[in-house]
């Protein structure tokens, strides 16, 4: 669970700065050269392979640690006071998660299905694909609220992944708590920004 | 200064673990705020006994914190509303006049139910038999000064002794988790040199003992630590995982 959460960590951030480029407001010609070698390096092609595994596995762990978790009290409390004595975000993994992966399914078919299983690109750049599937207002919604669920998923499982690997020192466990808490907020509105932008014109 | 208390007490009443339990409402009036929690739950049995009613079942023993035994669940809390702190050291003057209070046993499926709010609680004992001890020779005691620990090690190892196994960790838990009182029982020897021989072997035991009780996994919350009356950290989960990684990595 934290190896791979760590892992997607690290691909998100690879994925929002690349991403970040169509803020350079350059017309995609920036994002484009990026998405070319991305689409196109051996060593990335690899590392997609490697990322859908770490995510599927990341995924059928969570789900199964759910449901096995669940099944530990099988009378449920009538009076359950949770926000006493933990975050409520850190207590609804799975339903994050879940919404995550809805999310994931529709951003997939939107844009990596276009741009590695159609002729699309041949047609218009990936750039253009972008600008045209963010004109539709619920689609901007759902990535907006697609990006809250992986904030709050972050905000917990950025930290929670160093417990889990056994890293909780005194010494180091605020600083890994801050660097969460930024990049949990960052990189997640840095993502919303991107619909939005598109959709209010504020990139051309 | 002492006031009093009008109550609705909706209590768990269970047969044994082979039945199905249910709330009962009982109402109780003058309770004294200087009064304990286990307290005024021995006016209502008494006014049971007399009543010729089945007085409510709970564990306690010490009445003074170190025991462990007063389990309770209560306004959907391990020991009631205050950090820190076990049910028999709970107050009423914690609560409101007029107020409804809910009182459940421990949940898990790892803590069957005995009667009404007593809980089995022997899985800890399974946990510490299967590792949570040092293999000593007996004879005379070896003067003390042989065995130099560092201080903070002394410090962070009672702070983990002081757990006393009361469970309300698990009961805190969403997943019944027993990570926090198996890792304190694995820090507290862990952290000595005494127990330093027997690390790798103690992890491995007292981890799978605990999966095999089943107690649910770790999502690190951190409801055990803020629940906990002995205010055991978290810290020691990351240890016990620390020591069950390299445990399970270098074993033969
Ligand atoms: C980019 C996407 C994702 C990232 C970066 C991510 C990251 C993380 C991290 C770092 C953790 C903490 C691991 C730990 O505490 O040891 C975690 C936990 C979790 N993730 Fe994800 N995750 C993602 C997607 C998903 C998806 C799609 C699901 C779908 C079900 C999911 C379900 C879970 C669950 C249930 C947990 C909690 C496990 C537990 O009980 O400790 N995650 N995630
Ligand atoms: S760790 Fe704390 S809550 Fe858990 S059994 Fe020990 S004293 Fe009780
Ligand atoms: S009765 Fe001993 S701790 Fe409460």
């Amino acid at each position: 669970m934290a190896i791979t959460g760590l892992f997607l960590i690290s691909f998100l951030l690879v994925h929002c700065s690349l991403n970040a480029l169509i803020f350079l407001n350059d017309g995609g010609v920036a994002f484009n050269e990026g998405a070319e070698f991305m689409g196109t390096n051996p060593v990335i092609r690899t590392m997609e392979i490697v990322l859908f595994a770490g995510l599927l596995l990341h995924i059928y762990d969570g789900l199964r640690l759910w449901f096995e978790n669940k099944s530990k009290r099988p009378v449920a409390y009538a009076v359950v006071d949770g926000a006493a004595n933990s975050k409520w975000y850190s207590r609804s993994m799975g339903l994050l998660g879940t919404l995550l992966l809805l999310f994931l399914i529709l951003h997939l078919k939107h844009f990596w299905y276009f741009s590695r299983l159609t002729e699309g690109l041949e047609d218009h750049t990936l750039y253009a694909e972008m600008q045209a599937v963010f004109m539709n207002p619920v689609v901007v919604i759902v990535y907006v609220l697609g990006c809250i669920s992986l904030g709050y998923h972050l905000l917990h499982g950025f930290s929670s992944a160093f417990q889990s690997i056994g890293w909780n020192h005194p010494k180091y466990m605020p600083t890994i708590k801050t660097i969460g808490a930024i990049f949990s907020i960052v990189i997640p509105a840095v993502f919303a920004a991107m619909p939005i932008a598109f959709y209010f014109h504020l990139i051309q | 200064m002492e006031g009093h208390l009008n109550l609705t007490l909706k209590i768990w009443r269970q047969k044994n673990a082979n039945v199905a339990g249910k709330f009962e409402t009982y109402q109780v009036s003058g309770i004294s705020t200087d009064m304990s929690f286990l307290e005024m739950i021995d006016v209502l049995n008494n006014r049971l006994i007399e009543e010729g009613d089945d007085p409510v079942a709970f564990d306690h023993d010490c009445r003074e914190g170190i025991c462990g035994m007063c389990s309770m669940y209560i306004n959907g809390r391990p020991h009631g509303p205050n950090r820190g702190v076990t049910t028999c050291q709970l107050h009423m003057r914690s609560f409101q006049d007029g107020e409804t209070i809910t009182v459940e046993p421990w949940r898990a499926s790892a803590f069957p139910v005995i009667k009404d709010l007593v809980v089995n609680r022997s899985a800890f004992d399974r946990i510490i038999a299967a590792g949570g001890f040092v293999s000593v020779n007996t004879g005379n005691a070896q003067d003390a000064n042989n065995l130099p620990i560092p201080k903070e090690d002394a410090d962070e190892a009672f702070a983990a002794a002081a757990c006393i196994g009361c469970g309300a960790c698990v009961a805190a838990c969403k997943n019944a988790s027993a990570m926090l009182f198996t890792s304190a029982k694995i820090s507290q020897l862990a952290l000595l040199p005494q127990g330093k021989v027997e690390a790798a072997n103690r992890a491995q035991a007292m981890v799978a003992q605990m999966d095999e009780e089943g107690f649910g996994a770790c999502s690190n919350t951190g409801a055990c630590e803020a629940e906990c009356p002995k205010g055991i950290s978290i810290e020691n989960i990351a240890r016990m995982n620390r020591e069950y990684f390299s445990a399970t990595f270098s074993s033969k």
